[in-house]
């Protein structure tokens, strides 16, 4: 077979079994990865339908008790985090688009590839499975001693510590994958600064993710050791620290947040300058942009920890830091909207996504920017208000991200064009549907409702039932994006090589689609 | 298309007519505790809360108007350079000016907002001249407050559960023993943990700490106005983290020194006998005494 690839036309692929377990292939590991997303995606969802049932009215309705209820909120973080948003933005639309933008075969360790995505799938089975025997009552956060053997005794912790740690071994070994590739395989003239935005933005989040995630990986070893082990890290009777963890964690934990909504600045940036048939506006300060928010990104962790008992002069240090950043995010959003300035706007299902991210991860940007302030978060800091402001970034902003990418790509990729009028009705339904939940969860966080509680006061009833009212919309409208997808798989409507017209100008739309196994025969040159 | 844009532009409105009519609930509470269809900040029971309201004001309409600034720029260019209205696409990429002033405006702006935050930060971190010191510990799943320089009593506030309120009583908020401070009091918290991490959070006195097994943690309130005010748990500790509710009930001077004297009483047996360190941290004894691992770092 392996010397059959280079005799027979490109379109020769191996047999189903070879194809799909042994993949070295980038474009089907990609797949692969969507697929993976896509199923952890009912699970978080699941759980967040859960949560949302219990919450609608005051009392506690579905869940036994707290535990149970801090099993869900933790599992759904982690699955959201980790095996839902990582995998689609970064082992997804990176390893699919990647190579092909910057003229590349294939990524540089296709083997490391497949490893990369093979460590996902016990990682998420263990986190599931974490479920069903005690699970984690530790908020994602895993704060120690609450996390130690003494208050949670169950396996399911070292389940989930140990999905971590494979997650974690992936997101390193994919994002070494991703920044050698990019180094050393661009296409004859792919220099560093005509490399299109979404290969800028994986660069930036694979260097975050190499940096970051080992220190996650320490911390959660530590935990683990002082768990099962005697060892005594966050342990103050054996002279060890509860607050260490925390700034162990944090140091992966803020860089993490960059490293799921960068990928989607990248999408983001192809889309609107794709469908206003302009090139980006300010292309070196939107790639730069990026860079200086990966790298403040990895010195403000501490405002997660305004309340640990650190000092005010370190507290007044992390507010300017945090505060930084909003100057590149800024730099971003009006780029974005100069790009449109002057444009010929087409409003397809992709534009739709990413206008209305632009928007949304302004809203969430500003309250962000609330937040830098621990003089306000002395109130606001781990209430709803919270909830609210990383939903708008994360759930608002990645997934969006996630959903823009799906449908500006989904012809690439699959062959098949989605129909246009049910993706409208999709995007519709889910700005709708998740507004609805997430911005009155500025209100409960102004009254004073913290996170991770399975009831409240009786006053916060209101509010929580708009929320939950739009956590079914936005169910719905998840369950509607199956029906999209099914219908473009049946109805296959043949997707052309470039369906956007003279505004695609990346190299994905050169090949057909879907491209070829061996997408480039002879490396293309670039001008 | 048209309507597509409409439809946007009309959400993208109501969102911001949702985030101005905030501000305008913020004032209307009058007690401690948050209130029906509540959307700003509860209304302050003290100094710290009242500077915190300014602040955020403040903040509050510059996001507002920022938020409503790219809404309507967004919309304007859904208007404006649609397919239809603007068949021929600009090729402009670059204007230096503009990117200069869009790096160099939020910056003033964040200096705008990071002068009054810093003043902020530095005046809720600690009194000078406190006129009251409580301790706090937070605890699986109840609250243990002392009071070492009236005599180091110390006493548990545990919930009540929802079948045993009376009338008038907030399910969730209430507390069998309240924590009792003489209102216009600066009060001095030291919060100290002994199982797992706690916070001590009363939104309406603008007050909140981790309290942290092997620290100890200083910071301060004051509840200018007698009046109850609530508050919850607000770190994830456990099965009941819901259910470890803040009761603090500010009453006069005169009537705090006759609820000092009754608390000397009924709490007599956890006060350190006489001629021992008293000065030091008085709680820690009766902690330690019940099991907890509590080592006191430093007071800072």
């Amino acid at each position: 077979m392996a010397d059959a690839a280079h005799a027979d036309h490109h379109d020769h692929t191996p047999g189903f079994f070879s194809r799909w377990f042994l993949s070295t292939n980038h474009k089907d590991i990609g797949t692969l990865y969507i697929i993976f997303a896509l199923i952890s995606a009912l699970v978080g969802i699941g759980l967040s339908l859960l949560m949302r049932l219990e919450l609608a009215h005051p009392g506690m309705q579905y869940f036994a008790d707290g535990q149970m209820w801090n099993v869900a909120v933790t599992a759904h973080g982690v699955v959201m985090v980790f095996y839902v948003v990582m995998p689609a933005l970064i082992g997804g639309f990176g390893n699919w688009f990647v190579p092909i933008m910057i003229g590349a075969p294939d990524m540089a360790f296709p083997r490391l590839n497949n490893i990369s995505f093979w460590l996902m799938v016990p990682a998420l089975a263990l986190t599931v499975a974490s479920l069903f025997v005690g699970g984690a009552g530790t908020g994602w956060t895993l704060y120690p001693p609450l996390s130690d053997i003494q208050y949670q005794p169950s396996a399911g912790v070292d389940m989930a510590l140990f999905g971590l740690h494979l997650a974690g071994a992936s997101s390193i070994l994919g994002a070494a994958n991703f920044i050698t590739t990019i180094f050393n395989m661009r296409a004859p003239g792919m220099t560093l600064h005509k490399m299109p935005l979404f290969v800028w933005s994986m660069l930036v989040t694979a260097f975050l993710l190499l940096l970051s995630v080992p220190v996650l990986g320490g911390a959660i070893t530590m935990l683990i050791t002082d768990r099962n082990f005697g060892t005594a890290f966050f342990k103050p009777a054996g002279g060890g620290d509860p607050v260490l963890f925390q700034h162990l964690f944090w140091f992966f934990g803020h860089p993490e947040v960059y490293i799921m909504i960068l990928p989607a600045f990248g999408i983001v940036s192809h889309v609107i300058s794709t469908f206003s048939r302009k090139p980006v506006f300010g292309y070196l300060g939107m790639a730069y942009a990026m860079v200086a928010i990966g790298v403040v990104g990895f010195i403000v962790w501490a405002h997660h920890m305004y309340q640990s008992g650190i000092s005010v002069d370190t507290r007044a240090y992390f507010m300017f830091a945090t505060m930084v950043i909003a100057v590149p995010t800024g730099v971003k959003i009006f780029s974005w909207i100069a790009t449109m300035w002057g444009g010929s706007m087409k409003f397809d299902t992709p534009m739709l996504f990413a206008i209305g991210f632009i928007f949304l991860f302004t809203v969430g940007g500003v309250t962000g920017v609330v937040l830098a302030n621990a003089s306000i978060t002395q109130i606001l800091h781990n209430t709803y208000y919270v909830v609210a402001h990383f939903h708008y970034v994360l759930s608002l902003g990645a997934v969006f991200g996630i959903y823009c990418g799906i449908y500006y790509w989904l012809g690439k990729m699959s062959g098949y064009q989605y129909p246009e009028t049910l993706g409208k009705i999709h995007f519709w339904l889910t700005f709708v549907g998740v507004n609805l939940t997430f911005f009155p969860m500025h209100f409960l966080g102004n009254q004073g409702m913290p996170r991770r509680y399975p009831d409240y006061a009786d006053a916060h009833a209101g509010w929580n039932l708009v929320a939950s009212v739009g956590s079914y919309i936005s169910v719905f409208s998840f369950v509607f994006f199956f029906y999209v997808i099914f219908v473009t798989f049946t109805k296959r409507q043949k997707a052309a090589a470039n369906p956007w017209g003279e505004g695609a100008t990346t190299l994905e739309w050169q090949v057909s689609s879907p491209p070829p196994f061996h997408t480039f025969e002879e490396l293309p040159r670039i001008r | 298309m048209r309507s597509v844009m409409r439809g946007l532009f009309v959400g993208m409105m109501a969102l911001t007519a949702l985030l101005v009519s905030g501000a305008a609930f913020a004032s209307e509470t009058t007690l401690g505790a948050p209130v029906p269809w509540g959307m700003g900040l509860q209304a302050a029971g003290g100094v710290i809360k009242e500077r915190i309201h300014d602040f955020n004001t403040l903040v509050f309409w510059i996001i507002v108007v920022i938020t409503i600034f790219v809404g309507v720029l967004l919309a304007w260019v859904v208007f404006r350079y649609n397919a239809k209205s603007n068949p021929v696409p600009s090729t402009t990429s670059h204007h230096t000016g503009l990117e200069i002033a869009w790096t160099l405006i939020p910056v003033l702006i964040l200096i705008v907002i990071a002068i009054p935050s810093f003043r902020l930060v530095y005046f809720e971190d600690r009194t000078h001249e406190a006129d009251l010191t409580i301790q706090v510990q937070g605890r699986q799943w109840y609250w243990n407050y002392a009071f070492p320089d009236n005599g180091g009593f110390n006493y548990d506030s545990r919930p009540v559960d929802t079948a045993d309120l009376r009338d008038g009583q907030l399910r969730n908020l209430t507390v069998d023993e309240p924590l009792v401070i003489p209102a216009g009091a600066n009060v001095r918290v030291i919060t100290q943990g002994v199982d797992v991490i706690h916070s001590f959070f009363v939104p309406s006195l603008g007050v909140q700490r981790y309290t942290i097994p092997g620290r100890t943690i200083e910071t301060w309130f004051r509840a200018d106005r007698p009046g109850t005010y609530y508050g919850q748990c607000n770190q994830i500790c456990g099965v009941n983290h819901w259910f470890m509710p803040i009761e603090v009930r500010a009453v006069p001077r005169e009537e705090f020194d006759r609820w000092v004297a009754s608390a000397r009483q009924r709490f007599a047996d956890t006060m350190p006998a006489q001629g021992s360190a008293v000065a030091a941290a008085p709680a820690a004894a009766p902690a330690a005494a019940e099991g907890g691992a509590l080592t006191i770092a430093e007071v800072r």
